[in-house]
């Protein structure tokens, strides 16, 4: 099916042609830019382009394809790196150098990649739609390889030992084959069984986020924060040590030194939960902030399809993006090209919708195969002048689980992570308090209540502080205020350049008490006569 | 191709920097156009925008004189280029590549599109050599490496430009090398240029930067917009500017420190086009695709794993209404990686330059300091600066409540520290200092108030 260009604004492109459908992929102009359909007119479609329309021209011709855009599932993801639409982007650098050029069609698995196929099932068995019936080794992973979602039957033959990625792995009855790899539309979430509320904690290695305001897994977390607030390193902390099997690292519409600082490093990490290379659970989808904005749109739902896929072979599957307001910004590029009515601070008035579903892609869920995987999500949002009224943060409030704030008077302080101890909450506390008490220490919650009553009442102090000065208050008091500082310095404060980086929950728990210890004790000295002074001078910062 | 030149008299309306043009069908976007006036003068502008046989036309000139009846257009098949050679450097050209320094211009050795390709985030080697700026609060505590975009935060009647001279005159690269009794040193490197992109220049201030370039030899690049020129203009400096930075970087291995002022200039412009084209304002009255914009700026500089060069830039910024949260700053604060923040405060204490190193950050800093790069101290003596100075500035709010005799004697140590500080390691005049002058500065401070 073939039209032409009629008009061009931007990235949006309308074209005199009937026929297509909403969300087709198309592409467009002499180059064979990428593009979706995302509006249908009587006598024209309007197609946004997901790369520089630059040199672009009206009666440049434009082709259908009759599918949706997908990205493609099968082994060689992990360690990967793509753009937006899923462009391996190492490959992009062999075929046209440091700079990317667009309109460069390569597919995102080596299609002369060879595997080992360990079969689980036999000739004659019957399988279902999306069950497994065997694996390729990925780096240290079983990659399952399933039944299409639309066929079932009996096995005529499957394969067994090395395979080709373009060749399938086994034949049902009827004829079909089986493939190795296969698409998926990024705009459909892929289905499961049943999903479950969560019931196990996502370890961050974060002492504010663990003990304070835990994640998940299975769960959403958002972190908003103005420039500077260290979204991105807390992004990137958690990318390296929280406990999930896998991890796909969304770089939406932010620094490309950012990412290449952490490509350079993730190479030479060690997984500290299984002492393989970092890189090897890891997948990257990088737009930067000046690669095509359309394409950041995109980007994420090609991240969250590809963590969809793997989470449906059972494992736990943490997608982080960093950060979600650059998506939701060109999102209102695009609405506002379409001339769509706009809602509150030019947003679409749809902006709601679209990240509560988003959202709803993360849980622990039954997979096809009987496993249990789950999906859990991490996002930054970045308010403009830091201000947490805005659309996109009051958006992502609605639907999360962990609500990490981050204030900038504490990064200003250089305190980091710069998580606001008041303002921030989890709900899945409750939910996973019993896991807390069974699995770390009965005394989980006792602790972390002590430890946010002196919080609370350090802020009240503090107040009074800054009337009669620290010479004016009693002794007692004064003690407290030190202990409150121990707690933001020592327990809140976790450099992530240093060996404190990642804290298991036992060593978390450990340093909290510490804290709580000394505080106890000193107030018992204190109560029998001891001078504060000489308490205070007994310990060191 | 087109085989024929045509004059297309076909323009049905003008709006500001805006033009549009009826009946054409072969037009692409981006494309440049010249414009030629009733009185035979020539503009350039780009197409912006297709509609059908409708073509909107952003015009890079003043557009007053312009008429509908008897102006005409232009399509010249080309996408925007910059010429490039070696003998650029030491030029000056005004916004639009147009030599004013009184020399013809270069033979070019090629071209290449202004707009800039993205570098590909898996080619980048991350940034991590430092460029000594002369300065001691920057060196020292928030040190500027190769590949880095540093903003500069000003206010309006804070001296920005003195420390846009300062820099100018002082900065520089090292190289590894050996000295001549064979031991490891870092030496000047000669592969260090400057490219000055001005935007909106008063006629002093122009006075004032061409005085200094005199003296740099050829060690600079300028492209000079000045505030009687076309505002639109003001959107192509910046991208010629880094466009023969790119070239320098990574075609001649050069380390190119991109100096652009006055961002706020330059986004004033972009809101004059959002505003003809119609389009709901975003904040503050300014367009909404305006962090993707700063984005293709900014996100030129960095480097390349495998190539010598490197592109870094430093934007300054005057924060309207001396706001940190408006969009100007906001946006650039979201993609540059740290700031510079002067401080009214402090100029007015007669500090130069008047940095205030609380809100200042160099997020690449870590990287780019310590053995092999400045000094084995560099971190720890940064470090304690800034936690002291911090402290002292919570107590100087203290102080103003209960008063100095309230305080404990380590307060006002501390306070006299943080007085101390400013006067002598955050001034420093016009005279430039060494990292390790910089370094043995802040360690006296620290010993003589025994921290
Ligand atoms: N956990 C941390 N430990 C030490 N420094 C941090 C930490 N988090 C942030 N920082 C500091 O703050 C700076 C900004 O952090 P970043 O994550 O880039 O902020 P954002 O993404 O919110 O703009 C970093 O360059 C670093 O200097
Ligand atoms: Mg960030």
């Amino acid at each position: 099916m073939r039209g032409r260009i009629t008009g061009i604004s931007g990235p949006t492109v309308s074209v005199d042609m009937k026929g297509l459908k909403l969300y087709e992929l198309v592409h467009v102009g002499n180059a064979m830019l990428t593009g979706e359909v995302v509006k249908l007119e009587e006598k024209r479609a309007i197609v946004q382009v997901y790369e520089d329309t630059r040199g672009l021209g009206p009666d440049e011709p434009v082709q259908g394809t009759g599918m949706p855009m997908t990205v493609k599932l099968g082994p060689g993801l992990l360690s990967g790196m793509f753009d937006g639409l899923q462009r391996p982007l190492y490959k992009l650098k062999d075929l046209s150098g440091p700079f990317i050029r667009p309109a460069q069609d390569v597919s995102a698995l080596d299609p002369a990649g060879q595997w080992v196929f360990h079969p689980l099932r036999k000739k004659g068995d019957e399988v279902g739609r999306n069950e497994m019936i065997g694996y390729v080794e990925e780096n240290h992973f079983q990659h399952f390889i399933a039944c299409p979602h639309n066929s079932g039957g009996r096995l005529s033959w499957i394969a067994d030992g090395n395979i080709r990625i373009d060749e399938p792995v086994g034949r049902l009855e009827d004829g079909s084959g089986i493939a190795v790899y296969h698409e998926w539309s990024v705009r459909v979430p892929r289905p499961y069984i049943r999903k479950f509320s969560p019931y196990e904690p996502l370890v961050t290695g974060q002492r504010a986020i663990d003990f304070l305001f835990t994640i998940a897994k299975g769960g959403t977390a958002i972190m908003p924060g103005g420039f500077g607030t260290g979204k991105t390193i807390l992004e990137q902390s958690i990318a390296k040590f929280a406990d999930v099997d896998i991890v796909v690292y969304a770089g939406c519409g932010e620094r490309g030194n950012e990412m290449a600082e952490m490509i350079e490093e993730f190479e030479h990490l060690k997984d500290p939960w299984t002492g393989s290379s970092l890189m090897e659970r890891t997948l990257l989808v990088i737009n930067t902030s000046n690669m095509p904005v359309a394409a950041r749109e995109a980007s994420i739902y090609t991240a969250i399809t590809m963590a969809e896929y793997y989470r449906d072979m059972g494992y736990h599957v943490l997608l982080l993006a960093d950060s979600i307001s650059r998506w939701a910004e060109a999102l209102r590029e695009i609405s506002s090209s379409l001339e769509e009515m706009p809602g509150e601070e030019g947003y679409p008035t749809y902006l709601a919708s679209r990240l509560s579903s988003f959202a709803e892609r993360a849980g622990v869920v039954e997979t096809y195969s009987g496993k249990i995987g789950s999906l859990s999500m991490v996002l930054s949002v970045s308010p403009p002048g830091g201000d947490f009224t805005e659309p996109v943060t009051q958006s992502c409030l609605r639907t999360t689980g962990t609500f990490l704030m981050l204030d900038t008077s504490l990064a200003h302080r250089r305190h980091f992570p710069a998580i606001n101890w008041f303002q921030s909450y989890s709900l899945y506390r409750a939910e996973l308090s019993g896991y807390y008490r069974e699995n770390v220490s009965q005394k989980w919650e006792e602790v972390q209540m002590s430890c946010r009553d002196l919080l609370q009442k350090e802020e009240a102090l503090r107040e009074v502080v800054e009337i009669v000065g620290l010479e004016g208050i009693q002794d007692p008091d004064r003690l407290l205020l030190h202990a409150a500082e121990m707690i933001r310095t020592q327990f809140l404060n976790q450099n992530a350049y240093t060996d404190d980086a990642f804290s298991s929950l036992d060593k978390t728990l450990a340093s909290i008490e510490r804290i709580l210890d000394f505080y106890k004790h000193a107030a018992e000295r204190l109560k029998q006569g001891a001078a504060i002074d000489e308490i205070l001078s007994g310990i060191s910062f | 191709m087109r085989l024929s030149e045509h004059r297309y008299k076909t323009i049905t309306s003008i709006a500001g920097p805006l033009l549009f043009v009826q009946g054409i069908f072969s037009a692409r976007i981006g494309e440049v156009v010249k414009i030629l006036t009733p009185d035979e003068r020539q503009l350039e502008g780009e197409v912006l925008e297709i509609r059908e046989d409708t073509i909107l036309i952003e015009v890079f000139a003043e557009t007053r004189g312009l008429d509908i009846e008897r102006s005409s257009i232009v399509l010249t098949d080309t996408l925007r280029t910059a010429s490039l050679s070696p003998d650029i450097t030491g030029r000056i050209f005004n916004g639009s590549f147009v030599p004013i320094d009184g020399l013809p211009m270069f033979i070019p050795e090629k071209k290449m599109p202004i707009s800039g390709f993205a570098i590909n985030p898996t080619a980048r080697a991350r940034p991590e050599e430092f460029i000594e700026t002369g300065i001691s609060v920057i060196d020292g505590l928030n040190t500027l490496v190769k590949g880095q975009k540093l903003p500069v935060f000003s206010c309006s009647g804070l001296p920005s430009k003195e420390v846009v001279a300062a820099i100018l005159k002082n900065s520089r690269t090292m190289n590894a090398g050996t000295d001549p009794s064979g031991n490891r040193t870092k030496r000047e490197s000669d592969g260090f240029i400057i490219v000055f992109s001005a935007l909106g220049l008063t006629f002093r201030d122009y006075s004032y930067y061409m005085h200094i370039l005199k003296e740099m030899g050829s060690r600079f690049v300028a492209f000079i917009n000045m505030a009687d020129e076309p505002a639109m203009e003001r959107l192509l400096a910046p991208r010629f500017a880094l466009t023969v930075a790119e070239y320098l970087a990574f075609d001649k291995g050069m380390d190119v420190l991109v100096i652009i002022t006055d961002m706020t200039n330059y986004c004033d412009a972009l809101r004059e086009v959002s505003t003809a084209r119609e389009e709901l304002p975003g904040r503050r009255g300014y367009p909404g695709f305006m962090y993707s914009d700063l984005a293709s700026l900014y996100e030129r500089a960095g480097r390349i794993r495998g190539l010598n060069g490197s592109v870094t830039m430093l934007p300054v910024v005057t924060m309207p209404e001396d706001d940190i949260t408006h969009p100007i700053p906001d946006l650039t604060g979201y993609i540059t990686e740290g700031q510079i923040v002067l401080s009214r405060e402090l100029h007015q204490k007669g500090i130069f330059p008047p940095v205030d190193v609380l809100p200042s950050l160099s997020r690449l800093m870590q990287r780019g300091i310590g053995e092999g790069h400045t000094r084995s101290d560099h971190r720890k003596v940064s470090n304690h600066l800034y936690k002291y100075y911090a402290k002292g500035r919570d107590l100087r709010r203290l102080e103003a409540i209960i008063g100095r005799e309230g305080m404990s004697e380590k307060d006002r140590i501390m306070l006299d520290f943080t007085d101390a500080f400013e006067r002598e390691f955050v001034h420093q005049g016009m005279t430039r200092r060494t990292v390790p002058e910089t370094l043995d500065a802040g360690l006296n401070l620290l010993k003589r108030f025994s921290l």
